[in-house]
């Protein structure tokens, strides 16, 4: 029984940091169509930032802001270099795909390189700030609950910019349609790039509350995280905020779940098992509309 | 230079490049085979060189699989390591489990591979563009998943060892003589082939109507599921093969990493660098990418950052591939074809008439 407990609050706790990643690619994913598979490695670099910056000494909480910022820029830095010329020429889809891996595979070798950081592992401070709480037989380590809170505040702030603000009601309209977006007067290319800078920052955030909770970091550390934030994103309905939530909670949980009675080689695969399943039964996910095709 | 295959002035480069190539066809074939065939006896055939270039022939039959699927078909698979894995698994299993000969476990690692690719095929009935592409993801981690953790068959983290040598006539083949180089160009050739006349066949036609405009593609009366299950089926097939020959080349041994996400990325890489849709580009795009970091080798772990630049350039200016061309060569119609419309008393609708007289 407390090692159900345990294994459970364990994958809410994760699972709120892979929503965190979760609603970069479902952000993106609504005003591009497209799955940007350097988000994982914007999620490493934020990670490797806040090591540099706690290094230089300045103070965690400091490190963290800088390495928001800075991960921020990085996204938009791949949306201005890469992917807008292309969107320009109205390009394939895959050619966007394949674009972003690229990026990806630039980002994740710049941090393995041995006068930058090197591929080896390094330890990360460790988010426990103040002693565990002990209920009974259970212990919830404090860098957990730092992750859950965190993460609930931030996305409950992005819930209230993407519904109630001006640039969220520019967003939503880009989803539903960016051309008619675009004769509206809504400038989709500065909604994009906040898009990619909202998604850079959470993946930031959520870069240093994992790391803070495992303690190590690792140049392809957001190779497998990227992936499993990016089917959680699926599961719960790709373009949905509380589906990313949802979806990313379920796939922290059963992974969690299924690394304490299946052993540990089925942990990272169980949000993929989710994820088919989930799309054979509901295409679209827990929350997705159905798109209509319009010829 | 104004002659027969046109002039580069005013026909372009490609125009006159592929008019050449063209009338010149058989010879060139033959140089080309004979210079393939005299390659294992090359001086800069060196064991890891041997290795190199078998790899790049495999790459170019694992490309021309998957290119099936993208190419003609335009379905995305981001999960063909999963295809690739399983035959190799497959293959290794009944050779080293069962004691079969090499050649039914090729078979098989195909053949089951296929099936597997009917069976992920089927969700194509609900599934279109990117959830297609998420769900073969998903399919390459868990065949990940049933590689670790079926431990009792694959032997978990630990892989397969001591696979052996295939045999042809009683000849072993391996690196020293060349036979596994032999091995794998004649089954790349096959399968080159095979694409070749899938694409000209109906089936590769209903493929490419389907890439072009899905929905005007039923209109026309083309089973779209159907045939999108085919090419998945097809796909599957040669990737399993691949899989297959790589089994026998890895050094006899084989372990789960070999077939995770990356790999797929790779695949997809030689498909979309050398030119989609395309033979000819399969090749190329695996020497381009397996040659890449052998000669770059002095840039250290730069030449990966290299790699990544590498791919997004190509995006940006080149999209369809470094291969990647719309043919400028008249329209020939099958032999078959012509005999038809001969039949029928058509001949005013054979193109090229002209031409040959």
């Amino acid at each position: 029984m407390q090692t159900l407990l345990g294994a459970i609050i364990n994958g809410l706790a994760l699972g709120m940091a892979y929503a965190l990643i979760a609603v970069g690619y479902s952000m993106v994913f609504g005003v591009l169509r497209l799955i940007n598979f350097s988000h994982g490695s914007v999620y490493a670099f934020g990670a490797y930032m806040v090591y540099f910056f706690v290094s230089l000494k300045v103070g965690l909480f400091p490190a963290i802001l800088i390495a928001i910022v800075l991960s921020g820029l990085l996204a938009l830095t791949i949306v201005k270099l890469a992917l807008e010329p292309l969107r320009k020429k109205k390009s394939i889809p895959i050619a966007t795909l394949i674009t972003t891996i690229g990026m990806s595979f630039i980002i994740q070798n710049v941090l393995s390189i041995d006068y930058i950081f090197g591929s080896e592992k390094h330890g990360f401070p460790s988010l426990n700030l103040f002693a565990p709480i002990v209920i009974g037989n259970i212990t919830i380590q404090s860098s957990q609950i730092i992750m859950l809170v965190v993460a609930v505040v931030l996305l409950l702030v992005l819930t209230y910019v993407v519904q109630k603000t001006k640039i969220g009601l520019a967003m939503r309209a880009i989803q539903q349609n960016s051309r008619a977006a675009n004769m509206v007067g809504v400038n989709v290319n500065f909604v994009i790039s906040f898009t990619f800078f909202i998604g850079g920052a959470c993946a930031a955030i959520a870069g240093a509350l994992i790391a803070g909770y495992y303690g190590i970091i690792s140049p392809t550390m957001g190779s497998t995280i990227g992936l499993k934030a990016f089917a959680a994103a699926v599961v719960g309905g790709i373009g949905m905020l509380h589906g990313a939530v949802v979806g990313g909670l379920v796939v922290g949980v059963a992974e969690c779940l299924a690394a304490q009675y299946l052993g540990s080689n089925v942990r990272d695969p169980m949000a993929f098992v989710i994820l088919i399943l989930i799309l054979i039964i509901k295409p679209t996910g827990f929350f997705g509309k159905k798109g209509i095709t319009k010829v | 230079m104004k002659n027969r295959f046109g002039s580069v002035r005013e026909n372009g480069f490609l125009y006159v490049f592929e008019h050449f190539v063209d009338f010149f066809k058989w010879p060139l074939v033959a140089i080309l085979g004979a210079a393939l065939i005299c390659t294992p006896n090359f001086g800069f055939m060196t064991p890891a060189n041997t290795r190199i270039v078998i790899m790049i022939i495999l790459y170019a039959m694992l490309g021309m699989g998957l290119n099936v699927l993208i190419g003609y078909t335009g379905q995305v698979s981001l999960g063909h390591a999963g295809f690739y894995g399983i035959g190799a698994y497959v293959c290794a299993l009944a050779m080293t489990k069962l004691g079969w000969p090499f050649w039914p476990s090729l078979l098989a690692a195909g053949l089951f591979a296929a099936l597997v690719g009917l069976l992920l095929g089927l969700p194509t009935l609900r599934l279109s563009g990117t959830y297609l592409s998420i769900v073969t993801l998903g399919f390459c981690e868990i065949v990940q998943m049933i590689l670790k953790q079926w431990e009792s068959v694959t032997n978990g983290n630990y892989g397969i060892r001591n696979i052996p040598k295939p045999y042809l006539f009683g000849l072993k083949l391996d690196m020293k003589n060349g036979g596994l180089f032999y091995l794998a160009l004649a089954l790349c050739i096959l399968t080159g082939l095979a694409c070749l006349a899938i694409r000209n066949s109906k089936s590769g036609r209903a493929f490419m109507a389907i890439r072009d405009d899905e929905l005007a593609a039923t209109m026309m009366g083309i089973r779209t599921s159907r045939y999108k299950i085919l090419a998945f089926v097809i796909s599957a097939f040669i990737t399993g093969i691949g899989g297959g020959i790589y089994c026998v080349i890895a050094n006899s041994y084989i372990e789960p990493t070999s077939f995770v996400f990356n790999t797929s990325i790779l695949i997809l890489s030689v498909v979309i660098v050398g030119g989609l849709g395309t033979v000819r580009g399969m090749v190329f795009g695996s020497a381009l990418l397996w040659l890449f970091p052998q000669v770059f080798r002095f840039l250290n772990e730069w030449r990966f950052v290299i790699y990544g630049v590498l791919l997004v350039l190509m995006m940006q200016f080149r999209p369809q591939g470094a291969l990647g061309w719309q043919s400028t060569l008249p329209f020939r119609m099958s032999r078959a074809a012509r005999k038809r419309l001969k039949e029928r008393g058509l001949d005013a609708f054979i193109p090229g008439q002209g031409r040959e007289a």
